[in-house]
């Protein structure tokens, strides 16, 4: 089980958080400009990756907030955690 | 035939406290500090069970956790009985009963002991080939198989025992108290760091406590004096915290472990009233270190299963710790130094050692010299081929072994015996370092797994680390310390080893015989019955990876998970098919190390505690008003309110009807509420609903849908705009916390320019809502200075207002389609509201009512259930809802999915009417409907979503969701149940008051 540093708590554990999926996919500004095709690529596909993977979290059981997380999927290593809207500050 | 195997005195028991206990029926004694085993091997039984598959009989083997084959059931009363209990681990108490698992009518007389006959026609996989084909005859099969299957019964009724979890967290945690685990908890507490010690057994020490002889010194001191000392120490440190009977279940990442710390299963049965029996420990350490020790190896060769077999560590401990002699004629079989070691502990105690069969040639060390000076015969080169005694074994049968150790030579010579103590060597238990996610590396020289990396900050000290011997853990172990906790110095610098014990060893896999593999019942794994035949089978078979073989042969696969036999069928594997030990890897090894009970898994999570049970301020009313519930998530709900002994149906029939002729009240304070404040709260719910709420008036209410950003229907409920910058939303009971979170998210992620701040307040507010013809007279009545008129307080449309000295909102919305109005106050106020709501409501026979009652009212009025009448496929066109969504919005959540190729086909499942042709009939929620009963395969055109009898139509009336349905009014459809088809005719959803008139009467 992870121990979660969130950027606005600290450390806690994991069961105080849910996972929300790939980080940086931007909701488009004009959606009814894009294609099926186009859209269908921002509603439905996700990676998954082997290594290092970009996440959403939310400290659902905390402060409620949203927040993103480097992880690296095959030993599950955080890199790092950083508020939305920030950079990642690993590549 | 029961004799007294009691010898010298032992560093455990307590010879001046004796107690009895049963075992499959007969009374026998022992003392305090016995386990059942070790108690059970004084009375000289061996005979405790009987193996799983062939039925054999089989003997206690080990003296730990490792146990395959002595694992009973315990009675303690009828509520109290537990199977899978290893006899070597639990220790004994007054009144212990306990009886063997797995044989039929007796452990002596095993009716399944046929199988042992048998078992050239029980090869691996038997069942897997034989019980194939045909399928259909798999139900027959399972009957008699499941009747054979099994170790041990569960007990059927509810665990009386108390259970709980506890929280810990920790600087250092260290797994196991053996020499090299103590060495380490001190060395940390000392060094400042917050320390926890646990250990699966009742005493500190591991096996050293008990190393007393001359053979192995520190400091000019036997071993087990100066451990003795150590510990002693150790009590009196104040930041080191100790708990025994404490063994660790589960290494998870980030150092998270589990441990079940066992509190009175030692204790006599009156002293454990009202105590906790198992408490699981979560442990988060910020430094682990694993001194989980190593498990001896047994030998593979025909027939080593019967009872009176040991590991030749055991028989030295049943000596040593409990003064036990596991025979009167031992024979030790060894590849290695350490029967040497079992040797010497029994000659001190004056146990006879018949002989010694060593598979190495030329040996030589100091261990073996004294024991050659006891004129004990060892048979240096030599193998045991087989041996014999059905219920406990008799004799052997050894032949000298080849140089190059494939096989046997020259004559059998036979030895009697009753007791055989073999040693294969050393595995260490990296079990809980792999299940952290550590990665193992093969060491050649003496054949072992060792860890290798390590996923967090953790290391592994001792014989699992693969130091076996005195002297290299006492010179190991402080340097990885230094390392690890980073400290400069240890107390064990300059210290002074003295160990006879050579490590040399004569690792083969699967000794040679006389004769055929497929003659020979060698067990690899004895807990499974899974032989060395087994496994070559499986490789001749086709099988490569150990992971199929081990599902395959089942080796592995018992309660014990393959402690003693693994690294044998690794080893025969890697043999047969000529591939590395290091490359072929290990079964992965998954928690828990040894097996938990359920009541520790689930501690007070249960009966009413199972789970959160939520329930309204009005709540103790509907009790008293004999309302029958049901459960809507964690909410308890009102479902009907039985008179005079009617039933369901009777009383929902009741509930309607009264409601649309006078009165209905409603208790609707599950409703999700979200209170939303904020300058863009209007631009919000124009982005979160389909429809349009910048033009709403302050006052007044809306229905909303909301969809996901897939264009499927999500929530649904009715927001109202108090005030310019100030919304209260309602949600689906059920979709509240879910609901909250989505917006949260879109808040947060994708708008967090917006100025909207949300707060539930789902539990601050409750909600009556009474709905009826008169429900406008009855509201007068309970807020008098209230305007009601139609004018003033039309339809979807809010006040604020007073009941008394309390405020409260008053909406009228409707979800019945009758004339409605809904209370919102603070729930410590509610109870007494809707009272005066029952009280003012008399004169017009105002009847509480149920979900079920709220469920056909709304049905008859075509309003959906989202959850209900939609599942994750329903656009609101496939519900015939155009009429809410927006053309004119720029974007919403979900809009653009609603012209996705998909969402734009005219043949999707959409929402009808459905009214039998027989009035009567009432269909089944969930029933499938079709046109066409004639071709094959029957098109499934959809399915029944809501269905109810309609006491104010006097008829059947139904919802359902089918292909094209919107342009197949009037058509005729079949609903095919098990022994008719009902006939139905396709509608508009809306059934009553198309023209609202009652809405706005």
């Amino acid at each position: 089980m992870f121990l979660i540093n969130c950027p606005f708590c600290g450390e806690r554990e994991q069961s105080e958080f849910k996972a929300g999926g790939e980080a940086h996919i931007v909701r488009p500004k004009q959606p009814t400009e894009l294609s099926d095709d186009q859209w269908a690529e921002y509603l439905f596909m996700r990676k998954n990756i082997k290594g290092i993977q970009f996440e959403r979290w939310n400290h659902i059981h905390g402060c409620r907030k949203w927040f993103n997380m480097v992880r690296d999927t095959s030993n599950d290593e955080i890199k790092a955690v950083y508020k939305m809207g920030e950079k990642p500050p690993v590549k | 035939m029961t004799k007294n195997l009691r010898v010298k005195s032992s560093k455990l028991v307590d010879e001046t406290y004796r107690i009895s206990f049963k075992f499959n029926g007969t009374t026998y004694y022992g003392f305090k500090g016995d386990t059942l085993a070790s108690a059970l091997l004084a009375n000289n039984i061996h005979l405790v069970g009987r193996s799983f598959k062939y039925h054999r009989p089989r003997g206690i083997m080990t003296a730990g956790s490792e146990e395959p084959n002595a694992i009973v059931q315990l009675h303690n009363g009828t509520s109290r009985t537990e199977p899978n209990v290893r006899a070597t681990e639990i220790e004994i108490y007054e009144g212990l009963v306990a009886t063997s698992q797995n044989c039929w009518p007796s452990v002596k007389f095993d009716i399944g002991g046929i199988n042992n006959f048998l078992s050239p026609l029980l090869p691996a996989g038997f069942y897997y080939k034989t019980f194939m084909w045909p399928a259909s005859f798999w139900e027959k099969y399972e009957y008699f198989i499941r009747k054979s299957a099994g170790l041990g019964k569960s007990p059927d009724v509810p665990d009386p025992d108390i259970y709980e979890h506890k929280y810990i967290h920790c600087d250092v945690l260290v797994i196991g108290a053996g020499i090299s685990g103590l060495i380490a908890a001190k060395t940390a507490a000392k060094s400042g760091f917050k320390t926890l010690l646990v250990e699966e057994k009742s005493y500190l020490g591991g096996s050293t406590i008990y190393q007393d002889s001359e053979f192995f010194k520190i400091n000019n001191q036997n071993s087990a004096s100066w451990l003795e000392k150590e510990i002693n120490e150790v009590k009196k440190i104040e930041n080191l915290e100790i708990k025994t009977r404490t063994s660790v279940a589960a290494f998870h990442g980030y150092n998270f472990l589990l441990a079940r710390e066992n509190l009175t299963d030692h204790l006599p049965l009156e002293q454990r009233e009202n105590k906790t029996r198992q408490r699981l420990l979560k442990i988060r350490a910020k430094k682990v270190i694993t001194a989980t020790g190593s498990i001896e190896r047994p030998l593979i060769f025909d027939n080593n299963d019967r009872p009176g077999i040991l590991l030749s560590s055991a028989i030295k401990k049943y000596a040593d710790l409990f003064g036990v002699a596991c025979g009167e004629k031992n024979i030790l079989f060894t590849n290695n130094d350490s029967v040497y070691e079992t040797a010497i502990s029994l000659i001190q105690k004056g146990i006879k050692v018949q002989a010694i069969i060593d598979n190495r040639e030329e040996i030589d060390s100091k261990l073996i010299k004294e024991t050659e000076k006891n004129n004990i015969k060892i048979y240096k080169g030599y193998s045991i081929v087989d041996t014999f005694g059905y219920k406990r074994i008799n004799s052997v049968s050894i032949m000298k072994l080849s140089k190059d150790g494939q096989k046997v030579i020259g004559s059998k010579e036979n030895i009697s015996c009753d007791s055989l103590g073999i040693s294969g060597g050393w595995t260490p238990a990296v079990h809980l370092f792999t299940q952290s996610g550590g990665k193992l590396k093969f060491r050649d020289d003496d054949q072992v797994f060792i860890p290798n990396t390590y996923p967090s900050n953790q290391i592994s000290i001792g014989s699992c680390n693969g130091d076996f011997t005195l002297d290299e853990i006492l010179i190991n172990t402080p340097k990885l310390l230094k390392e690890f906790l980073n400290i400069k110095k240890t107390e064990y610098e300059n210290i002074e080893i003295y160990s006879a014990f050579n490590k040399s060893k004569r690792n083969i896999w699967l000794l040679p015989s006389n004769k055929i593999v497929g003659k020979t019942k060698s067990f690899v794994d004895f807990q499974n019955d899974a032989t060395a035949k087994d496994i070559k089978l499986a490789l001749r078979e086709g099988f490569r990876s150990i992971e199929h073989v081990k599902r395959y042969t089942t080796t592995g696969m018992g309660t014990d998970q393959g402690k003693l036999g693994n690294m044998h069928a690794l080893g025969i594997i890697s043999e047969t098919a000529s591939s590395k030990m290091g490359e072929l890897g290990t079964t992965t090894f998954r928690p828990p190390y040894t097996p938990l009970t359920f009541g520790t898994i689930v501690g007070r999570n249960v009966g009413k505690y199972f789970d959160i049970i939520r329930k309204t301020p009005i709540h103790e009313w509907h009790i008293e008003n004999k309302a029958e519930f049901e459960n809507v998530g964690q909410w308890k709900r009102a479902w009907y309110y039985p008179q005079n002994g009617e039933n369901m149906h009777e009383a929902v029939q009741r509930e309607s009807k009264a409601a649309r002729d006078s009165a209905g009240i409603l208790d609707a304070s599950t409703l999700g509420k979200i209170d939303i404040q904020g300058t863009d709260a209007s631009e919000f719910l124009n982005r979160v609903y389909t429809n349009a709420w910048s033009k709403l008036e302050i006052g007044k209410c809306r229905y909303g849908l909301m969809l996901n950003e897939d264009g499927m229907v999500y929530d649904d409920g009715v927001t109202t705009r108090l005030d310019e910058n100030h919304y209260i939303m309602t949600t689906t009971t059920g979709g509240a916390a879910t609901v909250l979170g989505k917006l949260e998210d879109y808040l947060q992620t994708e708008w967090p320019e917006l100025d909207v701040y949300l707060t539930s307040v789902t539990d601050h507010y409750a909600t009556i809502s009474v709905c009826g013809p008169n429900s406008k007279k009855i509201i007068q009545k309970v807020i008098p200075e209230i305007d009601l008129s139609d004018k003033d307080f039309p339809h979807m449309s809010f006040k604020n207002s007073k009941i008394g000295k309390v405020k409260c909102r008053v909406m009228r919305i409707s979800f019945t389609g009758e004339q409605s109005y809904e209370i919102n106050i603070q729930a410590n106020y509610a109870k007494s509201v809707w009272e005066n709501c029952i009280e003012a409501g008399k004169e017009f026979n105002i009847t509480p009512y149920g979900t079920e009652t709220m469920h056909l009212l709304r049905a008859e009025k075509g309003f959906i259930i989202a959850g209900q009448d939609t599942d994750a496929t329903m656009t609101p066109i496939d519900l015939q809802m155009d009429w809410i969504v927006s053309k004119k919005k720029f974007d919403f959540i979900g809009k653009r999915s609603l012209y996705r190729s998909d969402t734009i086909r005219e043949d999707r499942k959409q929402l009808v009417g459905l009214i039998t042709d027989n009035p009567e009939e009432i269909l089944e929620e969930g029933a499938q409907i079709v046109a066409d009963m004639n071709k094959t395969p029957i098109e499934m055109l959809g399915h029944v979503t809501s269905s109810y009898f309609s006491p104010n139509l006097k008829k059947s009336i139904a919802l359902g969701v089918v292909k094209g349905g919107k342009n197949m009014m009037g058509q005729k459809l079949i609903i095919p149940m098990e022994k008719k088809q009902i006939n139905v005719t396709v509608t508009d959803p809306v059934f009553l008051d198309k023209e609202n008139k009652r809405l706005n009467a």
